[in-house]
């Protein structure tokens, strides 16, 4: 499978494989197109994929590069790149057992190098970037994606620019500004930053803004998360997935995943039922959903899930579309239940995952609840980020036993409980 | 006095080459309608069949979106500025 173009995702046209993401003739996002070259068995093509590096470079058959995986080696970190991807699926056996439901997995894509999935649209990104001869990366983050994209622009030695809404978590600056990246602390929301960048990108024609001019390529990198569900189930699909949703980009790509599969032959069976998780104080793909439109109303977001909170998304109307059609759905749960969601799953897996986690966890918790998902069903919770980068969501959530170092003071604190 | 529209990379050739519009008009949609009547070319491609605007298409009055305020029938003071934009967005 070559790249062949960027097709328009509204019209249809076409163009080269540049740097471009809005189609001139609609204003149509672009989105890359392959040509499907494979005509070997399937074994054979499994077998090519298992062979490759334990990173998302293991999937470069699908993915837009010219050159292939970047750098002469793997073992070149500096060469290549940050390593992405190839996180954990875990069988979370308790915490299906505690919604009332068989099986649940968890993919664990806070396990990557900066501790979210941004690590594999970043990876991709710049990987194309690096062929098209950019000179700088640069990126609007609502915290994750900067602190890849800083991450990532060190290891390969490029200059990177990183613009963030000012009240972002301290952990997420802090986790940006330390791989020595020009910071950029914008008095706004993260929409307000986007428009900036958005701007700026036009200025600034030898940057490769990630999720701007690089957006085609930079969303490809998410279609791995479907990729390694799949390996790592054996070569089978899960019957539902969760995904939580900004943009909504890693939704509809992490479905692209799946359907790019099953269409090629490397995986047989249905695709997946695909719900879709919000914040209640940044909900416009959930609030369109449940209004029966096909379009999102923007809002002004005011939740603890700051990695979600777009609330101008882009990709909105495509996620509405393909919920439908897969007979998911998109919820938005409160603040309150997104903190229960990160208790929920940190007690029963032993991962702790960041606010837009939460909301994931939430979500499959109410599905439970409401009965919508078959007891029998193989569901997929994608787990974005890392919960360190959202420390604040947990404060005050339990209490230590602060005592004198006695074994009186010890007893009598915990004595009666201890096993 | 006029308002200024700034227009994307993206449809500058539709206009010309140029990045800034001075055109008459009270709302979103009378400025509108005074680009389109200098640059004929930019209606189809941000305006849909029903005479509202695209659904990737953003437009912004002094850098607020104008699904905010009254959508097309927004009121612009002279002297403002609209900023014509596409959809993108990526924590």
């Amino acid at each position: 499978m070559a790249a062949e173009s960027l097709k328009c995702k509204e019209c249809g046209t076409e163009y080269p494989l540049e740097a471009l993401y809005v189609c001139e003739r609609c204003f149509g996002p672009l989105e890359v197109r392959y040509k499907h070259g494979f005509t070997g068995d399937v074994a054979t093509l499994r077998r090519r994929i298992q062979g490759g590096s334990q990173d998302v470079w293991r999937y470069a058959d699908f993915l837009p590069l010219a050159g292939g995986p970047p750098g002469p080696s793997n073992h070149l970190a500096s060469r290549a790149g940050l390593p992405a991807g190839w996180t954990p699926l875990i069988n979370a056996d308790r915490l299906a057992e505690r919604l009332g439901l068989r099986e649940v997995w968890v993919k664990n894509d806070a396990a990557n190098p900066t501790h979210s999935f941004k690590d594999r649209v970043v990876a991709v990104a710049s990987a194309r970037a690096r062929e098209l001869g950019f000179a700088a990366l640069a990126c609007a983050s609502t915290g994750n994606l900067g602190n890849a994209v800083a991450a990532q622009a060190a290891a390969l030695g490029l200059p990177s620019y990183v613009f963030i809404p000012a009240d972002l978590e301290e952990q997420k600056i802090l986790g940006t500004g330390v791989y020595g990246t020009n910071l950029v602390s914008v008095r706004g929301n993260y929409d307000e930053v986007n428009r900036l960048c958005t701007e700026l990108s036009a200025e600034h024609d030898d940057w490769a803004f990630v999720n701007i001019n690089m957006r085609p390529y930079y969303a490809e990198g998410s279609k791995t998360v479907a990729y390694e569900i799949v390996e790592q189930l054996g070569w089978e699909l899960p019957d539902r997935c969760i995904v939580p949703i900004a943009s909504g980009s890693l939704f509809t790509k992490v479905h692209r995943g799946f359907a790019e599969w099953i269409e090629l032959g490397l995986v047989e069976g249905r695709e997946p039922i695909m719900n879709g998780a919000q914040a209640s104080g940044c909900a416009p793909v959930a609030n369109a959903f449940a209004l029966g439109q096909d379009f999102c109303q923007p809002v002004k977001p005011n939740t603890i899930a700051k990695s979600l909170a777009i609330g101008n998304p882009a990709d909105g109307p495509y996620v509405i579309e393909l919920a439908r059609r897969t007979g998911g759905a998109v919820d938005a749960v409160s603040d309150d239940q997104i903190r229960e969601g990160i208790s929920l799953l940190a007690e029963t897996t032993g991962i702790f995952t960041e606010t837009a986690g939460g909301v994931s966890v939430a979500v499959l918790s109410e599905l439970a609840r409401r009965g919508e998902i078959d007891p029998q069903e193989r569901v997929v919770l994608v787990i974005t980020g890392d919960g360190l980068k959202t420390l604040d969501a947990v404060r005050g959530s339990f209490q230590a036993h602060e005592i004198d170092p006695t074994l009186e003071a010890f007893e009598a604190a915990l004595g009666s409980v201890a096993v | 006095m006029a308002v200024t529209v700034r227009i994307p990379t993206q449809l500058r050739s539709a206009t010309g080459g140029e990045s800034v519009a001075s055109v008459q008009g009270a709302t979103v949609s009378e400025v509108l309608d005074e680009l389109f009547a200098q640059f004929g070319e930019l209606r189809e491609r941000i305006s849909d069949e029903q005479g509202g605007l695209r659904r990737f298409v953003n437009v912004y009055l002094a850098g607020e979106d104008i699904r905010f305020l009254d959508g097309v029938a927004t009121a612009v003071p002279d002297g403002a500025e609209l900023t014509i934009l596409p959809a993108v967005a990526g924590g």
